[in-house]
């Protein structure tokens, strides 16, 4: 991995990690919501600085580059976010069905009054 | 209708965009039998709330269109709490002929089972659907046929006659308001439900129910099969 690589994956994973941290100090993004992308970039981070790592790891799951592996990971993260999101708003749905037959019912009751 | 409290019975039924129509099911509805009728209009942009209000029947106004399943449980859940010991559900299209609801709800009041299903294929009178649905339909009564060890004629049915137990479980998150058939039927199964089918009479809809009738046949039988696939799954 050249310098020119290895400090560019450091500024886009320090980068993210900032920003995520930044924003759950606003409150524009809840904790829970954020661990993922906090985990994404410190790993960026982490396996860009402990080399060694990054190539044992790069050999364990067969790939030639170094570069390879560190953008395998961090689509695998991003798709472990997607599907995060996919139970959450499965969650939601569900709620929100609730929520809204609640209120028809409810408002159907104060009618008979 | 409070005459006699121990038959005492709601009719429900899910609506969606149903104006100029659900006056004529509510009516005919009333033609064979004084069981109060529970319209549930899942967020309906037309009139249908107000004729069915005018039609004498008791409306619940979805606030948004939440589909047809958890129109339906709605309607179980209200009934559950206004205390109903039976519900009949029906298609607000009038596609269910309320000649049918006697046969349908007679089991249920004798208490020979908890759940009664309206088959249109038992009936005499028959009834065309469109060579994919009625594939659909055999292809999905012999699954089920199968893993409930007896013969389902009709499992897409949405012409049924329950009792309170059953009506509890519609109303639990256990019931897949997605889109709720023959999945429903393997569920009450393996619960321990006791079900049968009668021959109801089952009219082509002048034009396809909103409710469902746009419901793409894949995405139907993927999740029909997933559905069916995953409560063999759970343990219960």
């Amino acid at each position: 991995m050249s310098i020119q690589q290895k400090l560019f994956a450091l500024i886009i994973g320090a980068g993210v990690f900032l920003i995520i941290l930044e924003m759950v100090r606003r409150r524009r993004l809840a904790e829970e919501y954020s661990f993922l992308w906090l985990a994404t970039g410190l790993g960026i981070v982490v396996l860009v600085l402990w080399y060694d790592i990054l190539e044992r790891l790069t050999r364990f799951i067969g790939a030639v580059n170094p570069t390879t592996t560190l953008f395998i990971f961090g689509f695998i993260f991003l798709i472990l976010i997607n599907l995060h999101y996919s139970v959450k708003i499965t969650k939601l749905t569900a709620q929100v069905k609730d929520l809204a037959q609640k209120l028809a019912i409810y408002d159907k009751e104060k009618q008979g009054e | 209708m409070s005459n006699e409290m121990k038959n005492h019975f709601a009719i429900i039924i899910p609506a969606y965009n149903e104006g100029g129509r659900i006056a004529l099911t509510i009516s005919g509805i009333r033609k064979s039998t004084d069981a109060d009728i529970i319209v549930v209009s899942d967020g309906s942009a037309d009139s249908t709330a107000g004729e069915a209000k005018a039609a004498g029947a008791l409306v619940i106004e979805l606030p948004f269109n939440l589909g047809y399943g958890a129109a339906l449980q709605t309607g179980f859940k209200y009934a559950l709490k206004k205390k109903y010991e039976f519900a009949v559900q029906m298609d607000a299209d009038g596609q269910h002929d309320p000649l049918s609801i006697q046969a349908l709800i007679e089991p249920i009041l004798k208490d020979e089972v908890d759940i009664v299903i309206g088959s249109r294929f038992l009936s005499e009178e028959s009834y065309s659907a469109p060579f994919v649905r009625r594939m659909g339909m055999y292809f999905f009564g012999f699954i089920t046929s199968v893993l409930t060890g007896r013969k389902i004629t009709d499992p897409t049915s949405g012409f049924q006659a329950l009792n309170k137990k059953v009506m509890e479980f519609y109303a639990s998150r256990a019931y897949p308001v997605d889109y709720p058939d023959a999945d429903v039927i393997i569920m009450l199964h393996r619960k321990g439900f006791r079900f049968k089918e009668v021959p109801v009479v089952m009219h082509n809809a002048a034009k396809p129910s909103m409710h469902g009738g746009i419901i793409n046949p894949l995405y139907y039988i993927f999740k029909m099969l997933l559905s069916i696939f995953v409560t063999l799954l759970r343990k219960e």
